[in-house]
Order: structure tokens, then sequence, then C-alpha cells
């Protein structure tokens, strides 16, 4: 018969493996408590809704940025141009590709009577929900986006979890929209090249 | 070797005593350097209970925390029951800027020097899906007018012709549609390789070499560990990852939102309504394979 300490340490691994295992056996995740009722997805609010980047820097290097309100809303701004060379202050040199709309097609420079956007039909709107400015032209893309199929979902595949989407400013500059081109990343090198492309299959 | 000729050869071994046993299997253990006895009589994966599942568990994440200098959690996260991963992708806004494959090579921890990744794009020509005749190695800036780029990875077909070639079951289709191989099982004869038609799998000439800082430390014992030398490896739409609710790695750098992954078996999923809303197509339909990843064109 053993000793009886021995036995009791014994014991104790058996029942420390008992728990042990218990927490060890990999298990499937599970979304959260709330999965049975989807989480709406959160779009993205980009900073440039609401503020502009000046050309001062903070003390870690980053633009300083001012909100839009700072002059639209304070001091009588200059009537809208008709053309973006005419453009003053914060928005000199801005680059406009966007078909042949003009800058009062959405903006409004004039504080005194409302928010600073407005849709076709008049209604003043805050910078904060352009997305329905653009919605109002670009009907399909805003309904694959509105189905997470357009600009992106992070965060989880599961509707239960938290996700976040992007805001059609993340993605497209608002006044020349087009996607630029860009340099790709690196393609594969030397073994996988030579032995992995479809013409050597 | 299946299951069965390794249990014989533990019984063999009990009956002809250990120090004759070692002797015997000695030229066996030439091809396993490194592995014990008992590692190599293992079962094979599917059938270890879950304390022999833990304990391999627990040995590589030793192996691959002491190889790095660096914690490793090496995980096995079965799948989840009801789930069915599918993938689409819009061709219409791929622009083929590769940060889907640039961040598959880090996720997966790939080889370094040959910049290996399970995502392959193809620049095609516009109205043209003769793969063959696709670029994969094109290097200037994107996208060129008359071209559209194809991305390409493991379909993780419904009917996988890899699947089938496998002599020694190395390579499985999971419950929740992922293809797997099973690196320690297989035994590189690369019939898997020449079996599928999107030249998705890839074959490992030499061990990944990955700067130890470098190494993604979330790895799983069916995708992203470093694999040994002479097996096979393929894209598994980061289990590791989605397996746990989180998006594949490709489909967070796509910069366009060209990606839509979800749940096929989720009627409300956005995958489900790009099936139901878009016009789309699998590559090689004619093969009969029943790919799970869906392109579509906007227009
Ligand atoms: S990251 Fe997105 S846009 Fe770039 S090549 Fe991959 S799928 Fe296409």
């Amino acid at each position: 018969m053993p000793h009886p300490t021995t036995r009791t340490l014994a014991w104790l691994a058996v029942a420390s493996s008992l728990v042990a295992c218990k927490e060890d056996v990999p298990q499937a995740w599970a979304a959260p408590a709330s999965a049975s009722q989807p989480l709406p997805i959160e779009v993205r609010q980009p900073l440039k809704l609401t503020s502009i980047e000046t050309h001062e820097r903070d003390s870690l290097g980053r633009p300083v940025r001012i909100a839009c309100t700072t002059c639209h809303s304070l001091k009588t701004t200059a009537p809208m141009p008709t053309s973006p060379a005419d453009l003053d202050e914060f928005h000199q040199g801005l680059t406009f590709r966007h078909g042949s709309l003009a800058c009062a097609s959405c903006h409004v420079a004039e504080p005194e009577s409302g928010p600073l956007l407005h849709l076709a039909d008049g209604q003043r709107l805050p910078t904060s929900q352009a997305l329905r400015l653009c919605a109002q032209c670009h009907g399909p893309q805003y309904r694959d986006f509105e189905k997470g199929a357009h600009g992106g979902l992070e965060g989880s595949w599961d509707d239960g979890a938290v996700r976040t989407k992007n805001h059609c400013v993340d993605c497209h500059d608002s006044h020349a929209p087009a996607i630029p081109k860009v340099i790709p990343a690196a393609p594969p090198r030397a073994r996988d090249s030579a032995e992995g492309t479809p013409d050597h299959g | 070797m299946d299951k069965l000729k390794r249990r014989s050869l533990k019984v063999l071994g009990a009956s002809l005593g250990a120090g004759a046993f070692a002797v015997a299997m000695e030229p066996l253990r030439a091809f396993t350097a490194g592995l014990t006895l008992d590692q190599f009589l293992r079962s094979h994966f599917r059938e270890l209970d879950p304390e022999e599942l833990k304990d391999l568990l627990s040995r590589l994440e030793q192996e691959a925390s002491e190889k790095i200098g660096r914690p490793v959690t090496m995980r096995a996260d079965p799948p989840i029951e009801g789930v069915q991963f599918g993938y689409a992708l819009n061709l219409s806004v791929c622009v083929g800027c590769r940060k889907c494959a640039e961040a598959c090579h880090i996720e997966n921890n790939h080889d370094r020097a040959t910049n290996n990744s399970y995502i392959r794009v193809l620049e095609m020509d516009q109205g043209s899906l003769d793969l063959e005749r696709g670029n994969a190695d094109y290097d200037h800036p994107v996208p060129q007018p008359g071209k559209y780029y194809l991305p390409i990875q493991c379909q993780q077909c419904e009917n996988p012709p890899c699947v089938k070639v496998c002599p020694v079951e190395a390579t499985w289709k999971e419950p929740d549609g992922i293809v797997v191989v099973d690196y320690d099982w297989c035994i590189g004869c690369r019939y898997c390789e020449a079996a599928c038609p999107y030249h998705a799998r890839r074959f490992n000439w030499t061990a990944p070499v990955v700067p130890p800082a470098e190494v993604n430390t979330d790895q799983g014992y069916l995708s992203n560990r470093i694999r040994p030398q002479g097996v096979m490896e393929k894209c598994t739409f980061c289990l590791h990852r989605t397996r746990r609710g989180e998006m594949p790695a490709c489909l967070e750098a796509c910069p366009t939102g060209a990606r839509v992954f979800g749940d096929l078996a989720d009627e409300n999923s956005p995958i489900r309504w790009v099936l139901a809303n878009k016009r789309v197509f699998v590559l090689k339909e004619e093969l009969g394979t029943r790919p799970r990843f869906f392109y579509f064109f906007d227009k």
C-alpha cells in the first residue's frame, strides 16, 4: 500500500488532470451570447467628414486638423466659387475629377441656413451624413454596401459579433473618386513562380 | 501508414522486446528524425482522443517556442457546428494590388526567400477566362487598361480531386468545408498538387525560413504552423482565425473590399446575398469540383 502522502498526491494529480483536461480540449468557438440577435454593423466615421488637415504639425508630427465648423459657423465665409481653381484657404489645390458636378451640387458655403451639404432635392445634410449624398447617384453600390458586399467588412463574419465597415470616403476621395493606380506588392519569386505559374502546369 | 498498421507495429514491438524493436525500427527513424517512437506511431489526427491531441499540441507548442525563443500558441480549433465557410470575390473592384497575397505570406508563416503565398493573382485580358494565359508575375502599376485581376487560392471544393488522390489520407475535407493537410502525416508524394486544377497546393522543397522576430506566433495545427520540409501545404481560409469568428487575413488586407467571406449556411450573411443577387461563377465549373469560392462582376 502506498504511503498516504503519495496517495494524496496521486489523487491530486488525477483530479487536476480531470480539471485541466476539460479546459485544454479545444472547444469550438461560439459567438458572444448576443449571437441570436444580429448586431448592427458600425460604419466608420472618418475625420475628414467633419474636419480638414492644416499645414501645421503637432508634437508627434501628425497634421493638425481643424473642424469645418470652426470657420463655417463663426465667421462669414466667401460665397461658393464656381470652380476648384477659385478655392481659398484650406481648400486650395483641390483636385476635382467627379463627372460634371459643380461645387454647389453638394456643398453649401453659408452656415446661416443650416448644415453644409445638400441633397439633390435641396434637403440640408450634416457632413456626418454624407453617405446619403453619395447614395443618391450610386444606388447599386449603396445597395451592395448595405448588404455587406461592397466596401469591405471587418471584425467578424458572424452577425452576432462586433463588425465595422468603411465609409465611402475611407476608400474614395469624394472629389476624385476613382481608385488611383497602385504599385502592387512583390510577385512570388524563384522556385514558386517557376514551379507554380499556370503556363508551367 | 494507417492506424491499424501502426498499431500492429506497436504490438509487434511489445512482443519483440523494447531493445530489439528499437533496432528493428531504426531505418524508419532516419526518416523521422526528432520524433520519438510513440510520436511516430501516433494515430491519425481525426482519431486522436482529447488527451492525445492535448499532448501533441503542447509538444509542438514547446518545440515551436524553443525554436524562435518566443512563446507560440498552437491550437486545433474544431469546426463550428452548423457553419459552412464560403468566399466570394468581386472582380469588378479587384485592382490586382496583391495585398491579399502579401497578408497571406505573413499570416501563414511562408518562406521569406520565395515570397510564397497561397494566393496567386493573375493578370488577365479583359474578356478572357483562360487561366493558362494569365500572368502571375506582373510587376507594374495596376490596374492596367484592358486587364482584370483574378486572385486564385484554394477553392475548398465540395468534390476535391486532391483529397481523392492522397494515398495516405493526409488531406481531407473538414465538416465546415475546409480542405486541410496534416503536415505530420503527409509523405510528400505531390499527387494532390498534380490533381488540383487551380494550382492551389504548394510543396515545401525546404522548410520555410522565417526570421524568428517575424514569425506569427498564433498558430494552428492544421493551418499556419511552420511546415516541415517535404510536405504539401495549402490555403485553409485561415481556419485558425475564422474558426474563432475572425475574418481571413487576405480579406482584412484587401483595400478595395473585393472580398466577401462568410457562412453559407446563414441565409442572412453577406455571402448568401451575393450568391442570390450577383451573377456568380466558379472556375473550371466543367470539371465538377464544385468550388466554395465564387467570383462575380458588378456589371
Ligand atoms: S487585395 Fe483585394 S484588390 Fe488587391 S489583389 Fe487582392 S483581392 Fe484584389
